[in-house]
């Protein structure tokens, strides 16, 4: 794990310092609401319906066992004692007052946090591949590199009033976990005649107009990255729109170029800006690396395992994936209890996750874009504890990637741009689906909600999606199929008509039932949904 | 208008800067004002005759002048370089970073809450035309 040293330290001080300050001003009314909005968002601070948020920054997803118990002790201090994890691998919490987020800074400081530009119109936390370093198909851990863009994007002057949010994610494997292509600079590392590079995806997103990032460059080498960047980034600044908030993302500004007169532009401001001595040197890749090194596991540790209980048995088959080292494991730990709240973990969870953490897994856990947990390295002969543990805690959901492992954005219970609420469609999903078995026959389903436009819940890219609007005030929900956000990446299409609340449920129901019905081998729901194509769905919601 | 205020030594530049297109048909003209449209590289041929350069902000959010800026000064323009408009105080550091060295905003800066932002920070993260050291070259000698 990154460990700060007295400069990075000394740069989160000095945020806290400079909030602090700022929110004094505003308080005292020397700011105006207006003037003090994009500074505070700038620090992840919402103002929502009810209260202000903080959104708290987990860098590429990764955090250690003292550092998650600080996120608990927030949940317990300055908040109604949960968090939120969100699909960029952060937390948020719902009900925080102004006058003690600069507070929460400082604690968080303590422990090398900080909730540097996890909002605002600027470069946002720098999300990464969940399994980096565990992962059995990784050419390199992503994260060095995650943490050397996060280091060159922070207070970047050029860039803290681009015309909207920029978001960058890092893989390093075929297998995306990360739904690289739909951030506004997607990286796959890969490696070409023994070195490792940067294959770099520009202008993809959700949102109202949702597109799949563009491959820009094929190969740029570590030496060259943060000006190749910052190239990206220039041409972004300088030609972006900014007449309308909802054209501004670079997808619109590539998507009207055309990715080849995007890249052209980018190579010249590239060539421009390489000479500066923007990039550091190999050596400061290798000395974050080095923090990075695997732990020592065993690889003869012994792998026999006891499945005589049913319910550890599912949780095994559903929830724990291959590690690269032998006798050992990668733990996912659902946030998604049927009849919860996607994401939601309280004080108490948290803690927990923590204890095991540092327990069975090296210390280390991970948030996924998908609103879960993970332990990343833990011993097969250990796992039958951890789940006893977290199935003590209400954290023993086998369901990953089934139809109840719902991302869902908080919606209209909480944001004020919401046209509608996800997480009560949410949990009746889920509930509807409540059958562990009907939902393992349903196989991989990645079903993703969002209560507007805006599409923080990803409906775009879920096998199935779901969007609520507003409809002459009353709520009123569309569903999409087909889309991922995978290495298999697509967009989801509209159905047709919407649904009312309970509607929704049903059509959900309706399109499982035609992909039971006519799916061939081991096609998965998405599968069968690109074979046969809208018309059968169509069919049965509408016929 | 504020009062403005300049890092700078030299005696103020006194001859009206005009638009971009008129600079470019004046070949006597020495200072120009960029609005955030205005494509700063236009300038690069004739940065021997410029004394001024005025970057319009129309609106804070309108970040394209921190890169018109850093454009002239890594193109070699030592004049005055100028942030004009609606110049917020928590934006100056940034755009100290990226060249400016004057500023006339339209409503008055805390001078105090100035001082305090630009000594905040003892280190920074990036190389940008300011004469900052980032944190990697401490680090890496």
């Amino acid at each position: 794990m990154y460990r700060y040293d007295q400069y990075d330290q000394a740069i989160v001080d000095a945020r806290v310092d400079e909030f602090r300050d700022q929110v004094q001003r505003r308080l005292s009314g020397a700011l105006s609401e207006d003037q003090f909005k994009p500074l505070r968002l700038m620090n992840g601070l919402y103002l929502q319906l009810h209260a202000y948020m903080l959104r708290v920054a987990v860098p590429y997803g990764t955090l250690d066992s003292r550092q998650m118990r600080m996120l608990g002790h927030i949940a317990r201090k300055y908040d109604r004692g949960y968090g939120h994890f969100t699909t960029r691998q952060n937390i948020q919490y719902n009900w925080i007052k102004l006058e003690q987020a600069p507070d929460i800074l400082a604690e968080l400081a303590t422990v090398e946090m900080h909730a540097i530009q996890t909002s605002g119109n600027c470069i946002r936390n720098i999300s990464s591949d969940q399994f980096a370093g565990a992962a059995a198909d990784e050419v390199t851990d992503p994260r060095p590199w995650a943490e050397l863009i996060r280091q060159w994007s922070t207070f970047h002057p050029e860039f803290s009033y681009l015309p909207r949010k920029f978001k960058i994610a890092v893989i390093a494997a075929d297998e995306d976990r990360a739904a690289m292509r739909l951030h506004d600079i997607g990286i796959q590392l890969v490696e070409r005649d023994g070195a490792v590079g940067a294959r770099v995806f520009v202008g993809g997103g959700m949102g109202r107009t949702p597109m799949i990032a563009s491959e820009i460059a094929e190969f740029v080498p570590v030496d060259e990255l943060l000006s190749y960047l910052e190239a990206c980034l220039r041409v972004y600044n300088r030609h972006g729109r900014r007449d309308n908030i909802y054209k501004a993302r670079i997808k619109i500004l590539v998507n009207d170029l055309g990715a080849d007169e995007y890249r052209r532009q980018v190579a010249e401001e590239h060539a421009a800006v390489k000479a500066l001595g923007i990039d550091p040197p190999a050596a400061e890749l290798e000395r974050i690396a080095a923090m990075f090194a695997a732990p020592a596991l065993d690889a003869s540790a012994p792998t026999d395992l006891d499945r005589s209980d049913p319910d550890f048995a599912l949780w095994l088959d559903g929830n724990v994936a291959a590690h690269k080292v032998a006798g050992h494991a990668i733990a996912t730990i659902s946030l998604k209890p049927v009849g919860g709240i996607p994401g939601d973990a309280s004080a108490d969870q948290i803690d927990l996750m923590a204890d095991l953490a540092e327990r069975y897994s090296h210390d280390e856990l991970r948030v996924t874009h998908s609103q879960n947990i993970v332990l990343p390295h833990v011993r097969i002969a250990d796992l039958h504890a951890i789940w006893t543990a977290l199935h003590g805690a209400g954290l023993g959901e086998a369901n990953l990637d089934l139809i109840s492992d719902i991302i869902a954005c908080p919606g209209l219970d909480y944001c004020s741009l919401a046209n509608a609420r996800s997480i009560p469609v949410a949990q009746k999903i889920a509930q509807r689906f409540g059958d562990l078995g009907r939902q393992r026959e349903l196989g991989e389903l990645k079903l993703k909600i969002s209560g507007c436009i805006n599409a923080c819940g990803h409906h775009h890219a879920g096998h199935i999606g779901i969007l609520g609007v507003d409809r002459k005030g009353v709520e009123n929900y569309q569903l999409l199929l087909g889309g991922s956000g995978a290495e298999d990446v697509s967009l989801a299409k509209i159905t047709g008509p919407g649904f009312d609340e309970d509607g929704i449920v049903d059509a959900v129901e309706k399109v499982t039932d035609v992909y039971l019905a006519r799916r061939e081998g081991a096609e998965r729901f998405v599968d069968t949904y690109r074979r046969l194509g809208m018309e059968p769905f169509k069919e049965a919601l509408y016929g | 208008m504020a009062d403005a205020f300049r890092y700078r030594d030299d005696a103020v530049h006194e001859e009206p800067a005009v638009t971009l297109e008129a600079f470019l048909a004046q070949t006597d003209a020495s200072a120009v004002r960029l609005e955030s449209g205005d494509d700063a590289r236009a300038l690069i041929p004739a940065l021997d005759r410029l004394q001024l350069v005025e970057i319009a902000f129309p609106t804070f959010r309108d970040g394209r002048g921190y890169s018109a800026a850093s454009i002239l000064r890594e193109a070699g323009y030592a004049g005055e370089l100028r942030a004009q408009g609606d110049v917020l105080v928590d934006q100056i550091p940034l755009m100290r970073r990226c060249g400016f060295d004057s500023f006339a905003p339209e409503a008055p800066v805390d001078d105090e809450v100035l001082a305090r932002s630009l000594a905040r920070y003892d280190d920074v993260y990036q190389t940008t035309v300011d004469a900052a050291v980032p944190v990697w070259k401490l680090r890496h000698g």
